[in-house]
Parts: C-alpha cells; sequence; structure tokens
C-alpha cells in the first residue's frame, strides 16, 4: 500500500462525513471541521490528553505483559507435543469466550483500578499470542532443528537462535489481529466507575454533557490510539523481522 | 575413524533399518553411500551425526562412543537447514556463536580455546568469498537460488573446521550444471581440508562421482556392508571411461533388484529420515 493511496482514503472517508453532516444537519452528528476545532480546544485546554495517556498506558501495560506470558508459553507448548496435549482441550474451551463478558467479572474481582482493565485487555491479547507462537513453533521443519542441534547447539542456543526469532512474527500477527478488540474491550471497561479514559470521556461528553463535538473528538482520540497501535506493530515487524517479504 | 559396531536401529513400530551391522571408515577417507528411498540411508547418517542412536551396538567416531552430537562432526541436510531469518553472513557464523555461547566445554564446542567474536567474523568472511558468496553475504536465504544455500551451508560447516563432514543427498535438487561445479567444489574441499566425508545420495552418478568408497545400502534390514571400491574415483574426464560405464552397471545392478523389493516396503517415517 502506497502512503499516496492511504492518505487519499482518509481523505474520501471525511468528504463523506461532511457531506452527510450537511444533509442530516442534527446537532448528534458534527461536521469534521467542527471537530477538528473541538478537538483543538480540548487538547489545549481540555483533559482529552490525559485520557488519552490513561488509555494507551493500559493497552502498552497489557501488550507487554501479553507478550511476556504467552510467548514463552506458547513457545513450551509447541515444542512440547505432551504438554500441549495437556493444554489445548483447555485453550481449546477457552479461545473462542467473548472477553468482553468478563469484563463486570475481572471489575468484581480486581476492583476500579488499572489492573482490572489492564487483567481485562490482557485476556484479549494472551489467547491469540499464544495459539499462534504456539503453532508457529510446532511448525518449525525437525530438519532445521537438527541442522542447527549438530552445530552444537542446546536449549539455551536453540532458544535464542531458533525458537525465538521464529516466533517474532507469531507475536506480530498475534497483536495486529487482536489489537482492534483490545481497544473495544477497552473502551467497555472504562465505561465503568473511572474517571480517567478515553472511554470515560467518550461516555461523559455524550451523555452527560451532550457536548456532541468533543464526543466525536473523543472518537476520533480512541480511533488515532487504535490506528497507532497497529502501524507501531506493522512498523516494529518490519525493524526487526527484516527477512519477512525477502 | 568410523566404527558401526553391531547396531541395531528400528523407528518405532517399524521393521529393523539395521540389524547386528558393522562398517568401518578410515580416516581422511571419501564414502558414498548407495541407496533408494527409504533404505535408511538418511538414518545412517543421522546415526554418525549423533542425532538418532542406535537400540543396541555402538556408533563410535574417532574413538568415542556416539551419545550426543559432535563438535567436529559437520552436518549438511538436504533442505541445507539455514536460518530463514539470518542473513548469510549470520548463518556461516552460526556455528561460530553457538561455540561462542558455550564457550570450550567439548560438548557443544571443542575443548580447544576458541577465537574470539572478531577472529570468528573474519574466517566467516573468508569462507564467504572462498566460495564465491562475498556479494552476498547481506541477503536472507529465501533471496538465493539452492546452488547458492548449499554454498552457504557449506561454508557454514567448513567454518568450524571439522574432521568429518556428513552430507545428505546434497546435490539432488539442483540443475545440472550447479551440480556438477559443486560436486567438483566439494572433492576439492576434501583434498585441501583432510576431513572425513560421507555422502548420501540415491543417483548412482552421484555417487561413483564422489564416493572413493561406495556403501551399497539395498532392501533393509541391513547385516553385512556391501562395499565397492571405486576403482576410477577423482579421474579426470569420468564420464568417457569405460571403468565408469562398468562401475555404473555394477552399481544399477545392485540397486536394481531392492528397487523392487522396496516398492512394496511402507511409507517413509515421519522424522523426514530415511
Amino acid at each position: 500500500m502506497k502512503r499516496r493511496d492511504i492518505l487519499l482514503a482518509l481523505a474520501v472517508l471525511l468528504l463523506l462525513w461532511q457531506m452527510l453532516a450537511m444533509a442530516l444537519h442534527q446537532p448528534v452528528l458534527p461536521s469534521p471541521v467542527q471537530v477538528t476545532a473541538a478537538m483543538g480546544r480540548e487538547l489545549q485546554r481540555g483533559d482529552l490528553p490525559l485520557h488519552f495517556l490513561a488509555s494507551l498506558w493500559r493497552v502498552i501495560a497489557s501488550l507487554v505483559l501479553s507478550i511476556a506470558l504467552a510467548a514463552p508459553a506458547g513457545l513450551v507448548l509447541g515444542q512440547s507435543p505432551r504438554l500441549n496435549q495437556i493444554f489445548s482441550p483447555f485453550i481449546y474451551l477457552t479461545y473462542p469466550i467473548p472477553k468482553v463478558v468478563l469484563v463486570p467479572v475481572v471489575l468484581l474481582f480486581l476492583g476500579l483500578g488499572d489492573l482490572a482493565k489492564i487483567v481485562i485487555i490482557f485476556l484479549v491479547l494472551f489467547f491469540q499470542i499464544v495459539v499462534l507462537v504456539r503453532d508457529q513453533a510446532a511448525a518449525l521443519r525437525p530438519e532445521l532443528l537438527q541442522s542447527v542441534r549438530s552445530l552444537g547447539a542446546g536449549r539455551r542456543a536453540l532458544f535464542q537462535f531458533v525458537y525465538l526469532p521464529a516466533s517474532l512474527p507469531a507475536i506480530f500477527t498475534g497483536v495486529r489481529q487482536s489489537i482492534g478488540t483490545a481497544v473495544a474491550v477497552l473502551y467497555v471497561a472504562e465505561l465503568f466507575a473511572t474517571q480517567r479514559g478515553l472511554g470515560y470521556y467518550i461516555f461523559l461528553q455524550g451523555s452527560t454533557l451532550m457536548n456532541y463535538p468533543a464526543m466525536y473528538a473523543g472518537i476520533v482520540a480512541m480511533s488515532v490510539l487504535g490506528a497507532m497501535l497497529y502501524f507501531g506493530t506493522d512498523r516494529l515487524e518490519k525493524a526487526l523481522c527484516p527477512w519477512l517479504g525477502k | 575413524m568410523i566404527d558401526l559396531d553391531n547396531i541395531q536401529f528400528a523407528y518405532p513400530h517399524k521393521t529393523w533399518l539395521f540389524n547386528d551391522f558393522n562398517w568401518q571408515a578410515a580416516r581422511g577417507q571419501a564414502w558414498a553411500v548407495l541407496g533408494p528411498s527409504g533404505c535408511g540411508k538418511t538414518t545412517l547418517l543421522y546415526l554418525l551425526a549423533g542425532l538418532q542412536f542406535p537400540s543396541r551396538g555402538q556408533v563410535r567416531v574417532d574413538g568415542h562412543n556416539i551419545d550426543r552430537p559432535r563438535p567436529d562432526t559437520g552436518l549438511i541436510l538436504q533442505d541445507y537447514g539455514l536460518l530463514p531469518w539470518s542473513t548469510v553472513l549470520d548463518n556461516v557464523k552460526l556455528g561460530l556463536r553457538i561455540r561462542q555461547l558455550y564457550g570450550p566445554d567439548g560438548r557443544h564446542a571443542p575443548r580447544l580455546p576458541q577465537g574470539n567474536p572478531q577472529a570468528a567474523h573474519l574466517a566467516a568472511l573468508s569462507w564467504l568469498e572462498r566460495l564465491g558468496l562475498a556479494g552476498l553475504s547481506g541477503q536472507y536465504p529465501g533471496q538465493l537460488s539452492g546452488g547458492q544455500r548449499q554454498r552457504v551451508a557449506i561454508a557454514r560447516t567448513l567454518v568450524l573446521q571439522p574432521d568429518l563432514l556428513l552430507m545428505d543427498e546434497p546435490f539432488s535438487s539442483l540443475d545440472a550444471v550447479t551440480r556438477l561445479s559443486l560436486r567438483e567444489l566439494t572433492l576439492g574441499l576434501w583434498r585441501e581440508q583432510g576431513f572425513t566425508f560421507v555422502v548420501v545420495t540415491h543417483a548412482i552418478e552421484e555417487a561413483a562421482h564422489l564416493g572413493q568408497y561406495i556403501l551399497v545400502l539395498g532392501s533393509p534390514p541391513h547385516q553385512q556392508p556391501e562395499v565397492i571400491v571405486n576403482p576410477c574415483f577423482g579421474e579426470p574426464e569420468l564420464e568417457e571411461s569405460d571403468q565408469y560405464r562398468a562401475l555404473l552397471r555394477e552399481l544399477r545392478a545392485r540397486i536394481a533388484p531392492t528397487l523392487q523389493a522396496t516398492a512394496s516396503l511402507p511409507a517413509r517415517p515421519a522424522m523426514g529420515a530415511e
């Protein structure tokens, strides 16, 4: 995809939004121009940046946590058919549960602080990454492992030179696939009894203050958050996995 | 150098591949192991490399019983075993980096003190140069041709200065011209470096070119080794000689009856080993 094409698509979407807003002419759908103005105001003297950072922190923390736990777990399961035999039925059963329904449960157990929100996003990311890394590690050709073993590699060297680089693309794919869901679940989690985060901000502006342009500014900020994480993942993958696509 | 002493080997739930099999090879010799698919020749290579173990009997290399991969044995498998995520240079340095990781422990690396990372880097560069890969050092294996990959695998193995080199069907997936030039290259390196060389192949011509001695494996289980001394090994203009044609005829005759026999054997084990 060319950058020019992406910018063009963005322009078309904004234009459609503008036309729709003009046609409807209702306060519940302000035009992009109005929202941009509201965004400017909120960024300057409102607390939109604080809410943005609160949400960003929660996503980043759960990303780090889920990669740190899911990647090693996936590697171990992928290498050991016996362990995989024991654990894969559990993953099979829990993987399809829409994690968003666990939001009230996690809040009940972990309270209203950041931890509960981080754990909820963690649940979304963890399973996706475990499954992809496991399958990647299991798909390594035995010939490759034998060749590296014949060069003297034991467990440590195999991990460093084979399993770790082999699982990187799977980690990135897992993050890319589930980051959208993770942000959506975060939004839901932030609706509950918190005073920080974009979910709270959007809800407050829309239902309590009836400040629709500011509400849309919050929605745009949440979209930017999702897009930043998505494109950031792509960038990082290109930097850390230069062999892909060659 | 190689001493197989009454070995017995079978994959789980399969018939014996080797049953009280004996075979000796002296230091510095070049051996071709010839046989049809499924005859157990790759398994023989895995046994020598310390990646499979006999259920009875002993595999000895350089006088030592083999119970794990030996640092001084080089192994090049059919698919070259290159890391897709590493550049050509990093692939060639892989064995050296593994040795640096463990130090001279005698298990993962020879007990001799090793050079520093700088020396390893220079050694890898000089092998790349040697094998005509200098311009490709920043490329990834996915960007190389089959012949280039094979040369990277050879460089990666020889930079470790093995005294025994094992190769599994090294040239079978290459085009004819590349195959000939790599054969010459490999034999040249064998003469120069003085390692013991064992190559496994199903191609009769390949065995006739590469083997000073040819070990013919018919249909399993193998008991007595069937060894042919190659009278025309190393001769220039090999294809033109009558001796060569006679050798091919003899090899074909020894392989042919087993071809019918192995056709009815069960499928190859899932390991990818024959």
